[in-house]
């Protein structure tokens, strides 16, 4: 980051140094728009509708979760729904003692964030695939913990006991504007966390985990960070998952299921990028609604496709898009202009600064 | 003498795991892939073999005849195809493949053939009997089979690395692959080779689950790939020997946890597995990778 300042200072008069290749403004101005107009659903659309797009929040703040651990850090965990159920879990534990259960969810959300230290203590001692079962074995063991304990439910799970004594549309669109939030919050914080520091040593060691080492990166450390995120952003989809089914049970908040959709999502829509995971939700919602009364064949079709993804279109469908368009709602990178360029289309970049093409830092 | 009769089942069943084992550490040793369909691929082996012995009508302890030879062959193609691909994208690739393949595996078994359990069952009155020792000890002949079958599968897997041609130009592979390619070995075809193999152990290890208990869908995942992983970790990564150790002290100690409460079961095993990743993320055996 010094480096490029520096750069940038010494010759201010020729070079130039912005987030993105085109004025991002209209970005922000439009991410607001649809937020507002998402808010505004509860007053328009029915209580089906409500349910299904919070279906696609929980969806959509995994993925980008997801996205976080594979994509830049490169950690394929095979156990976030541990998260996912120890998150809905501590929602039930604190509800059971009178929380209400809207205050409970951000709480869950520390607690699960907190639960992945000791966690990553335990699984990072395994590298790859090896980590990627560990993972899955530690969400197995809490699953078996858990149900040994009856006052929570024990192996068949529990209702919350204390839900708001609110009318169903009024809970329906407290649930719906709750889980905008979270989802809201999740992209915005992986956006920040990609454009601090943090996502520097992390898009250094995406590209080349030696070069970063060697480069004074603490990938350890960032990779512990991004692990705590993680849990914690999968912890508030699991705390809203109990939110907004008002019962939670074991083997269904435990499921590697989740695991499946979150990967699927992110693999589908663009691993390493931001919008990726954005359009691998719409991809898992539009096939997941389609084929809902065919069972299991939404997940055949999407793993089919996201293998077939994963092999020729590394970055996913966003990154083809990226490729044809040179289109970023969320430059997390740096665009060098050369000297004259004047910002004009097309002319910008020097040649061999980026990685896949001129100009390109991302 | 309950619990010399613990352990000694436990021993037994470790046998199976070992089984279930190999084909992951043959195939992470040899292509550093780590095949998260591994559980529901053995569980493909269990349905041809209730195929397999409602066509043909064979013994069920035959049925291995047919299946695995059938295994076999789809692992070279699956190895040269499919994962092959996957590997020379990343190493991330072939997770995501992976797992990807075994969530497809997992759904389309239960859309086409469905949730419920099947078994194998042995008709031959003499691998379902078990004998005594004393008044406390009884020992299954079938776990006594599938035991030993798996020390016969990890010797002779031991002895084809070292002593054949193949096993050589498998181990030069995995040792460096461009010196490899140099002396002119074509490098995909022994990872078919490998994989072959790894997926013959697998299909092996699916009828023995299939006889030992039964098998759905999911159990592949849930049980076989997890078991697998956690007897190789245990055992120590890359050692053939270590995996059977590893099978061993999973199945000790998923015996010794049953008899403390019946739902400990699979709760014992996991936490030993955490323990040895705590105490000695390198394996109870570790040394330098033999396949």
């Amino acid at each position: 980051m010094t480096a490029v300042a520096e750069t940038t200072a010494r010759s201010a008069e020729k070079y130039r140094v912005t987030r993105s290749r085109r004025n991002v403004a209209w970005t922000g101005l439009g991410a607001l728009v649809v937020v507002v107009v998402l808010a505004l659903f509860p007053y328009i659309v029915g209580a089906g509708t409500e349910t299904i797009l919070v279906q696609a929040f929980i969806i959509l703040t995994l993925a980008s979760m997801w996205n976080l651990l594979a994509g830049y850090a490169g950690l394929v965990s095979v156990g976030q729904q541990a998260f996912v159920g120890l998150g809905a879990y501590f929602v039930l534990i604190l509800n059971i003692h009178n929380l209400s259960m809207f205050t409970a969810l951000p709480i869950a959300a520390i607690g699960c964030g907190v639960a992945a230290l000791p966690m990553w203590w335990l699984v990072s001692r395994l590298r790859s695939g090896y980590f990627a079962i560990a993972t899955w074995v530690l969400a197995t063991t809490i699953l078996l913990i858990i149900e040994k304990f009856p006052s929570i439910g024990g192996g068949t799970g529990m209702s919350l006991p204390h839900t708001p004594s609110l009318g169903s549309a009024v809970l329906e669109a407290y649930t719906y504007w709750i889980g905008l939030a979270v989802t809201v919050l999740a992209l915005l914080t992986v956006y920040l966390l990609l454009r601090s520091r943090l996502g520097l040593v992390l898009t250094a060691v995406r590209d080349d985990e030696v070069a970063a080492r060697s480069s004074g990166a603490r990938v350890g450390l960032a990779r512990m960070l991004v692990f705590v995120v993680a849990g914690a952003g999968c912890g508030a989809a699991g705390a809203l998952l109990a939110v907004s089914q008002l019962i939670v049970q074991p083997s269904a908040v435990f499921s590697v299921q989740f695991t499946a959709e979150m990967a699927f999502a992110v693999i589908i829509g663009g691993l390493g990028t931001i919008e990726g995971p954005i359009l691998g939700t719409i991809v898992y919602m539009v096939l997941q609604q389609t084929l809902q009364s065919y069972n299991a064949w939404y997940l055949i079709i999407l793993g089919l496709v996201a293998m077939v993804i994963a092999i020729f279109a590394r970055r996913g469908l966003w990154g083809l898009i990226d490729d044809h368009l040179h289109v970023r709602l969320f430059p997390v990178g740096y665009w060098l202009w050369a000297p004259g360029s004047g910002g004009r289309r097309g002319s910008g970049g020097l040649r061999g600064f980026g990685r896949r093409r001129g100009g390109r830092h991302s | 003498m309950v619990w010399v009769n613990d352990i000694i089942q436990g021993i037994l069943v470790g046998g199976l795991y070992a089984l279930f084992a190999c084909g992951l550490s043959l195939m992470f040793g040899v292509m550093k892939v780590i095949n998260l369909a591994h559980g529901d691929l053995a569980i493909i082996g269990g349905y041809i073999a209730v195929g397999v012995i409602a066509v043909t009508h064979i013994p069920v302890l035959w049925s291995f005849v047919i299946v695995v030879p059938l295994m076999a062959v789809l692992g070279y193609v699956l190895q040269r195809s499919v994962i092959q691909a996957a590997l020379d994208r990343s190493i991330l690739t072939t997770l995501l493949v992976t797992f990807g393949l075994s969530v497809v595996i997992e759904n389309a078994l239960l859309e086409f053939v469905n949730a419920n359990s099947h078994s194998l069952g042995v008709n031959d009155a003499i691998i379902t009997s078990s004998f005594s020792i004393g008044s406390q000890i009884s020992i299954a002949y079938l776990l006594l089979l599938i035991f030993v079958v798996a020390v016969v599968v990890l010797t002779g897997l031991q002895y084809f690395l070292s002593r054949s041609r193949y096993g050589r130009m498998i181990r030069a592979v995995a040792d460096d692959r461009e010196a490899a390619q140099l002396s002119g070995i074509d490098y995909r075809h022994v990872f078919g080779i490998a994989a072959a193999i790894a997926f013959a152990t697998v299909a092996l290890a699916g009828i023995a689950y299939g006889m030992y208990s039964q098998f759905s869908p999911t159990t592949g995942t849930d049980t076989i790939l997890l078991f697998a992983f956690a007897a190789v970790v245990i055992g120590g990564l890359g050692s053939l020997w270590g995996t059977l150790l590893g099978g061993v002290v999973l199945g000790v100690s998923q015996a010794i946890g049953a008899q403390i409460s019946g739902s400990d079961e699979f709760l014992a095993g996991y936490i030993v597995f955490l323990a040895v990743l705590v105490l000695r993320p390198q394996g109870l055996i570790a040394r330098k990778a033999t396949s």
